[in-house]
């Protein structure tokens, strides 16, 4: 049984990272994938790496996109258009915050529509 | 004018020198109110744009376009990443299985690129992004549904300096509030080196 995938995307590789430690340090089995900053390494987001951690955290359960700013939410808009999955959904909560809160439902074995539910909820 | 593979091709070349001659100039553009990349960004992308239209053969206008967007998409990075790819790619879409594309299909897909980057970063007219720029163009081409370069060229440049005027009420440069008055849009300034490539395009013709 799978669970419900999270991708945490971020202008910086560091925040998103950052964040998956933070959310490691309590759920294990999530998971989690990071589409941090620029294929070249650099402040900004690629909607290749986006699609690649959507392609790492699914496990036919659904796949919950957490975006920071700017065009983070086009590039991961993009990318959910561009795969051929089904259930990829943008999620509309803080990065570092929604996150946490999205791993912790989906540890429980809670549907992608009872996780936005609940954040829907929260923020 | 019919628009075939080789024109396309000369467009996006076209477009990519500008944008490398311009490249700090965009860069110093997007500093004030940005974060400073849209050069450094459109530089690279349309560099890899040219590269991939001349490193095969297309049998359409709408492959080459969709080639475009694709590549567009993955190396610019930055919001013109997504907003230039859309637009490519909602041009590839109008374009298929069209045997000859003429002044009026090309103004459609025009039109169509621009209700792309409108509904990809949901953003209308007068708030200080390219959609300042790319809306008064297809709306002056539809209007006189003529496509020439003169007509072109100023209603580009017309736009894309009043965005200077303009408070920014989209994107990253609307954190920025008044402060952003003063300051040309760096994506209307991009888009005015592609419509003024554009016109060179249809200047070589006659």
């Amino acid at each position: 049984m799978g669970y419900v995938g999270i991708v945490l995307i971020s202008h910086s590789e560091k925040v998103a990272c950052g964040i998956k430690d933070i959310i490691r340090q309590v759920i294990q089995d999530v998971p989690v994938e990071v589409a941090g900053g620029t294929d070249d390494g650099k402040i900004g987001t690629s909607m290749d790496r986006i699609s690649a951690a959507i392609e790492c955290a699914d496990q036919n359960k659904g796949i919950l996109l957490f975006y920071d700013l700017g065009s983070a939410k086009m590039n991961a808009e993009l990318a959910i258009e561009m795969s051929e999955k089904e259930n990829i959904k943008l999620a509309e909560a803080p990065l570092l915050e929604g996150s946490y809160v999205g791993a912790v439902e989906s540890s429980m074995g809670k549907s992608i529509a009872e996780i936005i539910d609940t954040l829907n909820k929260n923020f | 004018m019919s628009f075939t593979v080789e024109k396309a091709i000369k467009w996006l070349e076209k477009i990519n020198e500008k944008i490398q001659e311009n490249k700090q100039y965009l860069t110093k553009l997007d500093q004030p109110i940005g974060d400073g990349d849209h050069g450094i960004n459109m530089a690279r992308g349309f560099q890899e744009v040219v590269t991939i239209v001349n490193e095969k053969e297309y049998d359409t206008v709408s492959d080459v376009m969709k080639a475009t967007a694709m590549t567009v998409m993955s190396k610019v990075g930055g919001a013109s990443g997504p907003l230039y790819g859309t637009a490519f790619l909602k041009m590839s879409l109008a374009f298929k299985e069209k045997e000859v594309i003429d002044d009026a299909t090309f103004i459609h897909g025009l039109e169509e690129a621009l209700n792309g980057i409108k509904q990809r970063g949901r953003a209308i007219h007068g708030e200080k992004t390219l959609v300042d720029v790319w809306e008064p163009v297809v709306n002056k081409l539809k209007q006189e549904n003529n496509f020439q370069a003169d007509l072109i060229l100023n209603t580009a440049k017309a736009a894309m300096e009043k965005t200077k005027e303009t408070m920014a009420t989209k994107g990253r440069a609307a954190y920025f509030k008044e402060n952003s008055i003063g300051h040309i849009d760096p994506g209307s300034a991009s888009s005015f080196y592609l419509f003024e490539a554009l016109a060179e395009v249809l200047e070589e013709e006659k």
